[in-house]
């Protein structure tokens, strides 16, 4: 998994709440059984027409955000099927920093896994980041992981939380299977104890 | 701090291996369940790090999403499809994991199958690379959907580093009238609730009206939670579902059966626990429901009529409303019973089970399906396929111009050949509204199991409770 440390980049606004996951990635690219390729799945219904061209009225068709490396959205980002096609179609197009109000559990914790950082602020900040955002390509923000705040265009910064576990793996880009199986004696152990207080399982 | 506990805190301290100061734990899990969608990254995975599967007993893999409804014998037509089929095949015999394929009448959804054979069991922890793992909460088992890099974590340790948390009970007061299911239960604590008001929480369901379900109406309460934003919700387990599982393949026997059930009675929440959000809802108050709109938050009654999203005061919700009315389209004021549909589907693992297939036998028996609606039934698995046909069911539907299939998630997503075409207005058993979820630009409303057999007899929606069916 790739390090997320400091990123700077244009951030595409997504003034829509509940953008579930069908919406980011449709069915027809889940058949794949490769994490990579995933960009041209990605928003497929809205980025473009039935003949296949794209849609130039979706925000990531417009010139100012064809390099967006974040998204602000509306609240609830994220939510519906379990699919880490999501994540994954976001990471090949180049978006590793998603900022809402709230996401979906699912999607939440498949971001991790990724490399991509979902942020989550309040509904006034939410509302100051669309406007800067709205500014396109003149106007780019800086999520800094290592400090927790973001760092608007013109100089102001707002800060987020963030779980501290997922913030170390992130820095460091851990695969934590790797972390997971150091404890193998402790799982052992519980495997056990496990079969003889509940042998039917 | 009070020494009382809810249902999901006991589930959970008795799979906590090791806690963190931070909060995170690392948790044990009994019972994993794959699928041929969400694996293949996972395995790929094991091989590239050169690592097995620490528990393959505990794991079971079934084809579901991408199998065809109809005759299959021949394969599968679709070459990603069928990729992806041979690609699990060649994993549970590479890790030796047990797996029901397409011609295994025990093959079926995913969700189906596991309650079905017994591999779901109270107090355990399940997991799937899907988010209607929810379902198996019904049984009283802390059950949630996973992604694929976790889907990975669980083949190679049998853990999961997790956060614990909040908990939050829906307590449904009384008995449901006549006509109204746990389905049009689901969806008016959904349209209550949000699409996001369980997020960080596992949701128990309790009350008098949840007793009384059968485990097949739990199931559907349990399956839809996460359309409320939950991952997981619970039923803790009684007569009822011990009486469910009692003789499946997979479940306990003999003394063991005994000992299960004695350990099983005490999986319940303390009658002072606290929960950090109560919802009290009276039964008796609710209808029959329809999904309006693109979110399975968006309910109506079906006697009422498409909400003005013009109203809503936040301008962001307000333009997400509209343009789902847009997407539907449907105009503000109008009457659902007015709206006329061209597909019906039910099936799914919301909605896949024998009792909600003998529900909508029930209201066709006798029946046509309108001219204008193409009907189809698609059981959860082969199991329930194969005692539906004993009891004459597929006759029923067959005569009424229902097209009757093999087991599968089928129309649910359509990552097989079932499909809605472009402007298509579906009525549907499963658990998503979502733009372009039953095809592009497929029009989809949520609706019971008599609800969607009832529409598809009459081509418009219809109050069931005015239905003379019994």
């Amino acid at each position: 998994m790739e390090k997320f440390t400091v990123l700077t980049g244009v951030a595409a606004p997504l003034r829509t709440v509940n953008i579930d996951t069908d919406k980011i990635i449709p069915k027809q690219f889940l058949k794949t059984i490769k994490r990579t390729g995933l960009s041209k799945g990605l928003f497929a219904e809205l980025r473009f027409r039935d003949d296949g061209s794209e849609n130039p009225d979706f925000v990531l068709n417009k010139d100012a955000y064809r390099q967006a490396k974040i998204l602000v959205a509306g609240d609830n980002f994220g939510c519906g099927s379990s699919r880490e096609h999501a994540p994954w179609a976001l990471l090949d197009f180049g978006i590793r920093c998603i900022i809402s109000t709230s996401f979906a559990d699912i999607f939440y914790n498949n971001c991790f896994k990724n490399g991509v950082l979902p942020v989550t602020v309040s509904p006034e900040v939410l509302e100051q980041l669309f406007d800067d955002a709205d500014r396109g390509s003149n106007a780019t923000l800086t999520i800094d992981l290592e400090n927790q705040v973001i760092r608007g265009p013109d100089g102001g910064e707002v800060s987020f939380e963030i779980d501290p576990f997922r913030k170390y793996c992130l820095l460091n880009g851990l695969d934590d299977i790797g972390l997971t199986m150091e404890k193998e004696d402790k799982i052992n152990a519980f495997e056990k104890q496990d079969a003889e207080t509940a042998p039917w399982i | 701090m009070s020494s009382s506990r809810t249902l999901y805190d006991k589930i959970w301290d008795a799979h906590v291996i090791e806690s963190q100061p931070d909060g995170t734990a690392l948790i044990y899990i009994d019972r994993h369940l794959v699928h041929e969608v969400t694996s293949p990254q996972a395995f790929e995975g094991l091989k590239a790090a050169g690592r097995c599967v620490r528990q393959p007993k505990r794991t079971l893999a079934v084809v579901d999403h991408n199998v065809p409804t109809t005759d299959r014998s021949h394969g599968i037509d679709d070459p990603e499809s069928a990729l992806q089929v041979a690609t699990l095949e060649e994993n549970v015999v590479a890790f030796g994991l047990e797996y029901f394929n397409a011609l295994d009448k025990r093959q079926g959804i995913v969700h189906v199958i596991g309650p079905e054979q017994g591999f779901t069991l109270p107090g355990t922890t399940i997991v799937c690379g899907d988010s209607h793992t929810s379902t198996h909460g019904a049984f009283g088992a802390l059950a949630f959907g996973i992604g694929t890099s976790e889907v990975e974590h669980v083949l190679a340790t049998q853990t999961l580093i997790q956060r614990k948390m909040k908990n939050m009970r829906i307590i449904v007061d009384g008995r449901l009238p006549e006509g109204v299911t746990a389905k049009d239960l689901a969806l008016s604590i959904i349209g209550r609730i949000g699409t996001g008001g369980g997020t960080g929480h596992v949701v128990e369901y309790a009350g008098e009206a949840v007793r009384a379900l059968s485990m097949e109406g739990r199931m559907t309460l349990c399956n839809l939670t996460i359309e409320g934003g939950a991952r997981a919700g619970l039923v803790a387990p009684d007569d009822t579902t011990f009486a469910y599982l009692k003789g499946r393949p997979k479940a306990p026997s003999g003394a063991e059966w005994e000992q299960a059930v004695a350990a099983w009675r005490e999986l319940k929440s303390d009658d002072d626990a606290a929960f950090d959000i109560e919802i009290r809802l009276d039964a008796a108050e609710l209808a029959p429901v329809v999904t309006w709109g693109t979110s399975p938050e968006d309910v109506v009654a079906v006697t009422g009529r498409v909400p003005d999203p013009a109203a809503i005061e936040d301008e962001i919700i307000r333009n997400s409303k509209l343009r789902a009315l847009e997407y539907m389209g449907l105009e503000p004021g109008q009457k659902i019973e007015d709206i006329a549909v061209d597909r019906v589907f039910i099936g799914s693992c919301t909605n896949g089970r024998i009792e909600d297939i003998r529900a909508a036998a029930r209201v066709v028996k006798g029946r046509k399906a309108s001219d204008r609606v193409l009907a189809i039934v698609v059981p959860g698995s082969g199991l329930i396929k194969e005692l539906a046909e004993r009891e004459g069911l597929d006759k029923v539907f067959l005569d009424a111009g229902f097209e009757w299939r093999e087991a599968g998630c089928s129309m649910c997503l359509g990552m097989n050949a079932d499909r809605a075409g472009p402007y298509e207005r579906c009525a549907s058993t499963s658990n998503r509204n979502f733009e372009g979820r039953q095809g592009h630009k497929a029009r989809t409303h949520l609706v019971s199991p008599a609800m969607a057999a009832a529409a598809a007899v009459a081509g418009h929606f219809v109050d069931i409770r005015t239905w003379d069916y019994l």
